[in-house]
């Protein structure tokens, strides 16, 4: 969404969907995955919004739904350019809007004349009179019409495509800059946001300032009294690959456990094996720790001062109510010792110092201090100046990238790894309400082993009829990657030929040893949300050999 | 006659002036004007209910006197608001001892002992109700519900229904309903199930909602004396939605989370972050010292050997293969000062921009 509009962000605010005339919710679970955005989708339909629901499994927001598209997994291009193919050719869209505030409106026309409800409909698995009833309710409620999306949309090898698809909508729409609309991407973990806004990327410095756009590497030169690496770093999931090449030999991993959250547990595994040199910083001995020559001794978040950015761009404070546990030190305690260490000289000792200092670099959170936060509450960026209220949506009086925005033409990229006879069924991945993520906190929570005992593979009851299977029977699930054991659940919000899981029982479950390393080429996304898979009765026939 | 287009009404509250929006409540003008009464069975997330009584106060609007509940009742220009005469002072405190003769003793309220005064008998307290003023009525019976999360007193219930507006106005999961009529009537599942077999998602937002000790957090209460705990305002450690929590500490010691109500997030949790928030930070298995791995396994050592050993190691890397054969993976889940070292170290420390974060995964 960065390169047509500028920022990929939330461009609203989560209160603000409780006031929408029409919600758009696509790959999306958001009542287990976000369940406190949920209540203000749900506020909505209580007001009297319509709720759409775009998504492959008959997922719980569904109840609330006015009409759920139960699309075929991975086919969200064709549908969101039948959308646009129905507001141009109605001329519904919002002309005065599209005229002032966008670029290429011409060429997206063009492009989309191909894409029929009827075209789309085939491809999509969803009648074409819905897709057209659809369309028609997103334009009749222009400038207060929200669609989220979450990772159904970006966890797939075309997913920056599926996103530009999802924009342009938003734009024939004229749904950028306005109260109550926009398009919104929710966003999954704690401070992931943050992560980006701090400039933990390989192309971004502090604040999306491009380490390649000329006069940005000087800035951060001068104020940091040292010379700056000129060309773009590498991501994850390249360097994964160049540790395999042998030609990344040593990695710092800062709480994450990525042998059990990447895709493809095996190559994860072998690519971490092949270096010389791990060092993990993390809270537990994760599966990732174990691979790891140093291990230091992390503090939690109860431990830490600090902010969390939110998915509406809500800088919040986090602060220490407890000290680390034994010798432990916080991530910025221990990044702090280990720069001086490597001859960096700054002075910087505390959390609020090391605020300060990326606020005077990035404009967008220069307005935000320590003292703001705790008097004012959260404050969402971009926020310049100490006396601007921050920002509730982006957008307003032109793009936040300063041009307009632009219509980008995408075409329909299947998922990367089609079913065939061997390999029948869709595995698809995602989060159930009370885990989280990989396990290591929620799986240390007492009583949530009630809630979920462990991992199911979820089966459509027409599927798991024609393969005899039971509701709890044990089965292996197999890709051309690896084989797992797991109890089947029969529910119908799988449909037919697809199965779910999570990835939060990674003890005896490990999800990513099945999933595809298939990604998205522009964001190196991987293809969590698609692979091909075969179940296998355990007493019928032996688990394959890996 | 014209009526002319107002935005703000003037109200006197205790002979204070103050205004206020058109569509405010008569509570909202109290409020603003830095008084207070106790409202029993009101959320502002639900709205009101009016249903306790307790706010109820004296106002008048041109030369009219009457009596109104301050939560339903919409403010009006130049309305003149009379919080705590003694004819309602008197009232509030005959509702408050006819609602203690429901309960069980005061001095035994689960959520007083172990979190902070409640509602209920923070208002008794205010009021000087007495709990044996009336003779007692049966009390309703405790839940029994062997869930792990929500405790159950009923002997503390008043009848308010926050609880049921709550679950089914604001999270609308409608996992709990009032079940009988009158005095008979209590707070159930529907077929009196457990919770566990209802449709609760285990928000806890009942909980964090009740006005008296009739439901508490399971996984704290007991374990915790209200006047030593304290509070430290943070951020759940789970998704990105970023809901506003309290650490709860006694003695230097975590204790548990409860939801910060004064966040965006309007006091609101998801079932992780009212019940899994805080006790993964005081497992045994936290690594609580620097390891090194020697022949295969790991001992324990200490941070300058660790330290040195990290910079001696990626050092001798670079100074062989290039800053490029270096990467640092930064984490979505500490703090954003973390990260920023972290790209900072990666860009001058090792001169790499090989820095990522798992914001793909």
């Amino acid at each position: 969404m960065a390169v047509m509009v500028g920022k990929g962000a939330m461009t609203n605010s989560i209160e603000e969907l409780a006031g929408t005339d029409l919600l758009l919710v696509v790959g999306s679970n958001t009542t287990e995955a976000h369940p406190v955005i949920s209540l203000r989708m749900k506020r909505a339909v209580k007001n009297g919004a319509k709720l759409i629901v775009i998504d492959p499994r008959k997922i719980e927001l569904t109840k609330w739904a006015t009409r759920h598209l139960q699309i075929n997994i991975g086919t969200d291009i064709p549908l969101f350019n039948a959308f646009a193919h129905v507001m141009i050719k109605e001329g519904l869209y919002d002309r005065e809007y599209v005229e002032h505030r966008t670029e290429g409106f011409d060429e997206l026309a063009k492009h989309v004349e191909f894409y029929t409800p009827e075209y789309a409909a085939e491809i999509c698995g969803v009648p074409a009179e819905d897709i057209i009833a659809t369309a028609r309710e997103y334009a009749a409620a222009s400038g207060k019409a929200a669609i989220c999306y979450t990772l159904g949309i970006t966890e797939h090898s075309c997913g920056s495509h599926n996103v530009q698809s999802v924009a342009n909508l938003g734009m024939l729409g004229g749904n950028f800059g306005k109260p109550n609309a926009g398009v919104n991407p929710l966003r999954g973990q704690n401070n992931v946001q943050g992560a980006s806004d701090s400039g933990a990327l390989p192309t971004d410095l502090p604040g999306y300032q491009k380490v390649e756009r000329p006069g940005v590497r000087e800035k951060f030169e001068k104020a940091w009294g040292a010379d700056l690496p000129k060309r773009r770093g590498i991501t994850k999931i390249t360097a994964m690959d160049q540790m395999l090449r042998g030609k990344v030999k040593g990695v710092y991993i800062m709480g994450e456990n990525t042998v059990i959250s990447d895709p493809n547990t095996n190559h994860a595994q072998a690519a971490l094996e092949a270096t010389d040199f791990i060092v993990v910083q993390d809270i537990f001995m994760t599966d990732t720790a174990k691979l790891a020559d140093v291990v230091l001794p992390a503090a939690s978040f109860a431990e830490s001062d600090g902010t969390f950015a939110n998915s509406e761009r809500r800088v919040q404070r986090v602060r220490p109510a407890i000290k680390p546990v034994g010798e432990s030190r916080t991530d910025v305690d221990i990044l702090l010792d280990l720069m001086k260490r490597f001859g960096v000289v700054q002075n910087l000792n505390s959390s609020s110092d090391v605020w300060d200092e990326m606020r005077q670099l990035a404009p967008i959170f220069t307005g935000i201090t320590y003292d703001r936060l705790d008097s004012e509450g959260g404050i969402q960026w971009p926020c310049p100046t100490e006396d601007h209220p921050g920002t509730q949506f982006l957008h307003e009086d032109e793009m936040d990238s300063g041009m307009p925005g632009y219509f980008a033409p995408v075409d329909h990229i299947p998922p990367a790894e089609p079913t065939d006879s061997e390999y029948p069924l869709i595995l698809t991945t995602g989060r159930r309400r009370s885990t989280y993520h990989t396990g290591t906190q929620t799986g240390r929570a007492t009583g949530f082993e009630l809630l979920v005992p462990s991992e199911l593979a979820e089966i459509n009851p027409f599927d798991a009829e024609q393969m005899e299977l039971v509701d709890g029977q044990k089965v292996t699930v197999s890709s051309r990657r690896g084989s797992v054991e797991v109890p089947i659940k029969i529910t119908d919000r799988s449909p037919h030929g697809t199965i779910f899981m999570s990835f939060a029982f990674p003890e005896l479950t490990q999800t990513n040893r099945l999933t595809s390393d298939a990604y998205d080429f522009i964001t190196e996304t991987p293809e969590f949300k698609a692979c091909a898979i075969r179940i296998d009765t355990i007493e019928a026939s032996p688990p394959p050999t890996d | 006659m014209t009526t002319q287009v107002k935005n703000r009404l003037n109200v006197e509250v205790n002979g204070i002036a103050i205004d206020c929006g058109t569509d405010a409540r008569v509570l909202d003008a109290i409020r603003s004007a830095g008084f207070d009464v106790p409202t029993l069975c009101y959320d502002e997330r639900v709205g009101p209910q009016g249903t306790c009584r307790m706010c109820l106060v004296d106002v008048e609007v041109n030369g009219q006197m009457q009596q109104v509940a301050a939560c339903t009742a919409f403010a009006s220009e130049e309305m003149r608001v009379e919080t705590h005469s003694d004819s309602i002072t008197d009232y509030r405190k005959t509702i408050l001892e006819m609602l203690l003769s429901e309960t069980s003793s005061p001095t035994n309220c689960p959520k007083c002992v172990s979190f902070k005064k409640c509602e209920l008998h923070t208002a008794a307290e205010e009021y000087d109700a007495k709990w044996d003023a009336f003779p007692s009525l049966v009390v309703r019976e405790k839940a029994k519900d062997d869930n792990p999360f929500i405790q159950r007193d009923y002997d503390y219930c008043i009848s308010c229904f926050r609880c049921t507006n709550i679950c089914n106005d604001w999270e609308q999961a409608g996992a709990i309903t009032v079940e009988g009529r009158g005095q008979e009537n209590s707070i159930a599942t529907f077929f009196n199930n457990k919770l566990l077999e209802s449709p609760c998602t285990f928000c806890g937002q009942c909980i964090n909602t009740c006005p008296t000790g009739a439901l508490t957090d399971k996984k704290i209460v007991g374990t915790t004396k209200a006047e030593n705990l304290e509070r430290t305002k943070s951020i759940c450690p789970y998704c990105g939605v970023g809901c506003g929590i309290h650490l709860l500490t006694e003695d230097g010691q975590l204790k548990g989370t409860e939801p910060d109500f004064d966040s965006p997030s309007r006091g609101s949790l998801c079932v992780k972050g009212q019940f899994a928030s805080w006790e993964f930070v005081k497992s045994d298995e936290r690594l609580k010292y620097p390891l090194i791995k020697e022949n295969g396994s790991f001992r324990r050592a200490s941070w300058d050997e660790a330290l040195n050993l990290v910079t001696e190691r990626f050092t001798s890397i670079r100074d062989d293969s290039g800053p490029d054969s270096l990467v640092c993976w930064s984490s979505a889940r500490t703090v954003t000062e973390a990260n920023y070292l972290m790209q900072k170290f990666a860009r001058i420390g090792i001169g790499t921009n090989n820095i990522d974060n798992c914001s793909r995964t």
